[in-house]
């Protein structure tokens, strides 16, 4: 298809003006932005930044949360033919230095205070950054540093020009071509620095067509946008597909009134990673647990009728007629209600990804009649790789490869992808762009993983982090670290876990519990405690904890590959582990070597048989200070069992 | 910064206030600027709330005179003061428990609110429109506030230093000229007194209400006001910018105390 977003805009505008393209909730109501306001904000706004200096093929970056004026803000300079790049609104000022200057960023449309005074406090040392506009003018009254504007001054600047020169708008837009650069994404990356993807409008248009004929969407779907609009899940969901399919794209009122904006938009299209499912499913858990006698009696019967049931009947296969009766039943009851509660009640496709996905909690939405899949991507690939097709979802794979999508697993059992929305290159990175993508245009996710007896691909970790057992009774066992770790995760009451094992005679973990959920298991137990700190360290946590271990080791002993990865000891961490103080990447994966190193002593102490240690730590406050928390830690071993293979 | 600092809107004189036999307040002067945040600090019991209380009419001083907007008075009434411009919050929060965030707020539109009480009931006549005016003000003081997650939750479920906000909300509803903050940073742990302050500083900077404040912490009053006045025993020691404050002789002593 030879087309750019702002034709695709057009196209909508023109054909059905009056619909809602976006709304925003704001001073308590839904405001509703419809197509041809839309074009006209876009067109305003790209004359605006025309004139402020704005040039084909330069950057602009967009900070801040989702936003309709930041939306347009990504269309106007894709008008002018500039590259808009989101950056993570969260990020703090120093991890925005490299991304501005290594794209030569000299133009910056922010939402509000937070964003300006961050660019501010680094702009010594992006001294090229010329232009920061923003939406939100609260507190920016006094600010007069040079170059710091509203937007509302440059729409107001850009309808001037608009009706001075009338033909500039739709002159720049049809310059541009299909295979011009649409946009770029940082990428976090787990080692040094952010890599920017670049996206050719083609590769991102030509994905979204192929996710939304998958899925059959159309112009009536309703998507709440609340994850960052730099990570490329929400760019395609909110941005592309949007603009392809013409539905409609609904921005919450703040970060803390998502759960009620979903209640009240109902999305029909829906996308969230498994912490996200994890977090609503607890809060119901927790909240049931409350509830009267009578209520959590029928709720614990029909969710066991559910289970029995659920999944089969969203398989698409017969459950008999007392199992159409019973779930009929529990669906008027229960399960009704709480896709009520839950903000799912239009639910029509529901994906997750980024992560792997716990069994049951996976299998509890498909039961409560949420037609929730996994789908397989990256940045890279423009998110869509592989798909489930509906009735064949499952826990441990990803789906199907879709349309125009190619896959063969090489030799050392990397994923290998071809596609037409494979990313152009890293920007001025060409040694890393060689690594990745080949001459001959395969792309190497670095996922380890195979296509199972029915197509499915199955992930199992990223290459580079699988691993052999050295020494010891399981020398030359295979490692998967990710695996042991997510096998721990699907437990609610562990949050993160890092494994370590490569090179090493035994498998040792350190665990996060999970301060919300086992908080209040502490409290179910009358079990007081001072803060998470404490709680981490209470030898009843500590046996809760271990319980889950044994029973990953007891699952893990079952599985030819991976039973030498057994945990033999582990330790419950004192602090979360968190972005800020580098532990986690921004979209919340660990990274396991600078834990290794931050960490040291403990990892050590996991090594050498020691029954405590002392750690202190430096975190960092969301304001930028720093402090520090230490603790002694104590340290257990775990029940390991003899595979199941060697037994008989 | 370039704020602009106006006349003096608010002159108290020479007012004394005396429970029986015990001397509340003796003979204390100090004036408002229009536009500035003007604190009112010291220790326990120095007379900190019942100069607040006078101002506001809840007490009516045994001497002196209060000057507002070039009106002189020798005692305030409480609702006389309300429709003047005058609005505060108190120390110990005085919300309505069970309402809504919403509701609390909206109670402070009441001197607003031109429709009587039939009217509203029936919401008939005029009372419709005026209630969809009231609560879209009310709306802009959720977003201006942040609460907008706790629009419907009753205040009584609320954590203390939001119920602190929705207090300062239901004041600022009144679209006060001049803001009485009875300790609004009492009790609230480092986060919640960044985030009180930062408030403080945009309702003065955004809507130009002119702010006197009652503060405890010294580190907060420093930061954020334009002029301090220092109370001790019912007595004002001292007068000036934060600077100024700091290095008085005499306000030393009193908050550190001396060795006599």
């Amino acid at each position: 298809m030879q087309t750019t977003f702002p034709r695709l805009l057009l196209k909508h505008a023109s054909e059905r003006p009056d619909a809602p393209a976006m709304r925003e909730k704001e001073y308590g109501i839904w405001q509703t932005t419809s197509w041809a306001d839309m074009a006209k904000m876009v067109a305003h706004m790209a004359c605006g930044l025309h004139q402020a200096g704005l040039t084909r093929g330069e950057h602009l970056v967009v900070i801040g949360s989702n936003r309709p004026r930041l939306y347009a803000t990504m269309l106007a300079a894709q008008s002018l033919g500039a590259i808009p790049i989101p950056l993570y609104q969260d990020a703090a000022g120093p991890e925005c230095v490299f991304p501005l200057n290594n794209a030569e960023v000299r133009f910056a449309v922010v939402e509000d205070q937070e964003q300006v005074d961050k660019l501010l406090e680094i702009r010594e040392q992006c001294p090229q950054i010329a232009h920061i506009f923003f939406d939100d003018p609260r507190g920016l009254r006094k600010y007069d540093e040079p170059g710091l504007a509203s937007l509302e001054e440059l729409l107001a600047a850009g309808e001037v020009f608009a009706t001075q020169h009338p033909d500039f708008y739709l002159g720049e837009v049809e310059k541009a071509h299909t295979d011009d650069v649409g946009a770029m994404f940082f990428t976090s990356g787990t080692t040094g620095n952010p890599k920017g993807v670049v996206h050719t409008h083609n590769s991102l248009i030509n994905r979204a067509e192929a996710g939304a004929l998958f899925d059959k969407l159309t112009s009536h779907e309703d998507v709440l946008a609340y994850l960052p609009p730099a990570w490329i899940g929400q760019n395609i969901f909110s941005y592309a597909q949007w603009l392809y399919c013409g539905y409609v794209v609904n921005c919450p009122e703040s970060a803390a009134t998502v759960t009620i904006d979903l209640k009240e938009v109902g999305p029909t299209y829906y996308f969230a990673p498994p912490r996200v499912f994890e977090g609503l499913l607890t809060s119901v858990m927790i909240r049931m647990e409350d509830a009267g006698a009578i209520k959590r009696g029928m709720f614990h019967y029909f969710m066991d009728v559910a289970r029995k049931y659920g999944p089969t009947k969203m398989d698409g296969k017969s459950i008999g007629l007392v199992g159409e009766f019973l779930y009929a039943l529990g669906n008027f009851f229960v399960y009704g209600p709480l896709r009520n509660n839950l903000g799912m009640s239009r639910v029509r496709v529901a994906y997750t990804a980024g992560e792997a996905i716990g069994p049951d909690l996976f299998s509890f939405y498909r039961s409560i009649g949420v037609n929730l899949k996994q789908l397989y991507g990256s940045t890279e690939t423009a998110v869509f790789v592989c798909l489930q097709p509906d009735h064949e979802a499952r826990a441990d794979t990803v789906g199907v490869p879709c349309a125009g999508v190619e896959i063969k697993v090489a030799d050392n059992g990397e994923i290998l992808v071809k596609s037409p929305g494979l990313l152009k290159g890293y920007y001025k990175n060409d040694a890393a762009t060689a690594e990745v993508l080949t001459a001959d245009g395969w792309y190497h996710t670095s996922d380890a993983g195979f296509l199972d007896a029915h197509g499915h691909l199955k992930i199992i970790d990223r290459v580079k982090d699988v691993g052999r057992i050295k020494g010891g009774a399981n020398d030359g066992a295979m490692f998967a670290p990710k695996y042991v770790e997510n096998k721990l995760k699907f437990f609610p009451h562990i949050k993160e876990v890092v494994a370590y094992g490569d090179q090493r005679e035994k498998v040792c973990v350190m665990i996060n519990i999970d301060f919300d959920a086992v908080g209040n298991w502490a409290e179910r137990r009358n079990l007081p405690y001072a803060g998470y700190t404490d709680l981490a360290q209470k030898p009843e946590v500590y046996g809760l904890i271990k319980e889950c271990v044994e029973k990953v080791n007891a699952d893990l002993s079952a599985d030819e590959l991976l039973a030498g990865s057994q945990v033999s000891r582990f330790l419950v961490l004192h602090k979360e582990l968190d972005a800020d103080d580098g532990e986690l990447t921004r979209t919340n994966k660990v990274r396991r070597g600078y834990i290794a190193e931050k960490y040291e002593a403990l990892v050590s102490a996991l090594y050498n048989g020691a029954t405590e240690q002392f750690i202190e730590t430096q975190v960092k406050f969301e304001d930028g200070r720093t402090g520090s928390v230490s603790a002694t830690l104590k340290l257990s071993d775990a029940k390991t069992f003899t595979p199941v293979g060697k037994a008989a | 910064m370039s704020k602009k600092i106006g006349d003096v809107i608010l002159d108290v004189k020479n007012i004394s206030l005396r429970f029986g036999g015990v001397k509340a307040l003796t003979d204390i002067s100090f004036n408002v600027r229009e536009h500035e945040v003007r604190a009112i600090i010291g220790p326990n019991g120095a007379g900190k709330s019942s100069m607040l209380n006078c101002i506001n009419g809840v007490y009516t001083p045994s001497e002196g005179s209060i000057t507002f907007r070039g009106e002189t008075f020798s005692h305030m009434d409480s609702h006389q003061v309300a429709t003047m411009g005058i609005a505060r919050t108190f120390q110990n929060l005085a919300l309505f428990k069970g309402m809504s965030v919403l509701d609390n707020i909206m109670t402070g539109r009441n001197l607003r609110m031109k429709s009587n009480l039939f009217m509203q009931a029936l919401r008939i006549g005029p009372a419709e429109n005026e209630e969809m005016a009231h609560r879209e003000k009310v709306e802009r003081i959720i977003d201006f506030l942040e609460i907008q997650a706790f629009r419907k939750t009753p205040v009584g479920q609320l954590p203390y230093g939001l119920q602190k906000r929705v207090d300062l909300g239901r004041a600022l509803a009144l679209e006060p000229q001049v803001l009485l903050l009875d300790e609004p940073m009492a009790g609230m742990n480092v986060e919640e007194k960044q985030d009180m302050c930062r408030f403080i500083l945009d309702v003065n900077d955004e809507f130009g209400t002119t702010i006197v404040l009652i503060e405890h912490d010294m580190g907060v009053v420093m930061d954020i006001s334009d002029r301090v006045v220092v109370l001790d025993y019912g007595k004002k020691i001292g007068d000036g910018t934060p600077d100024e404050v700091r290095n008085n002789e005499e306000v030393i002593s009193a908050y550190l105390g001396t060795s006599h």
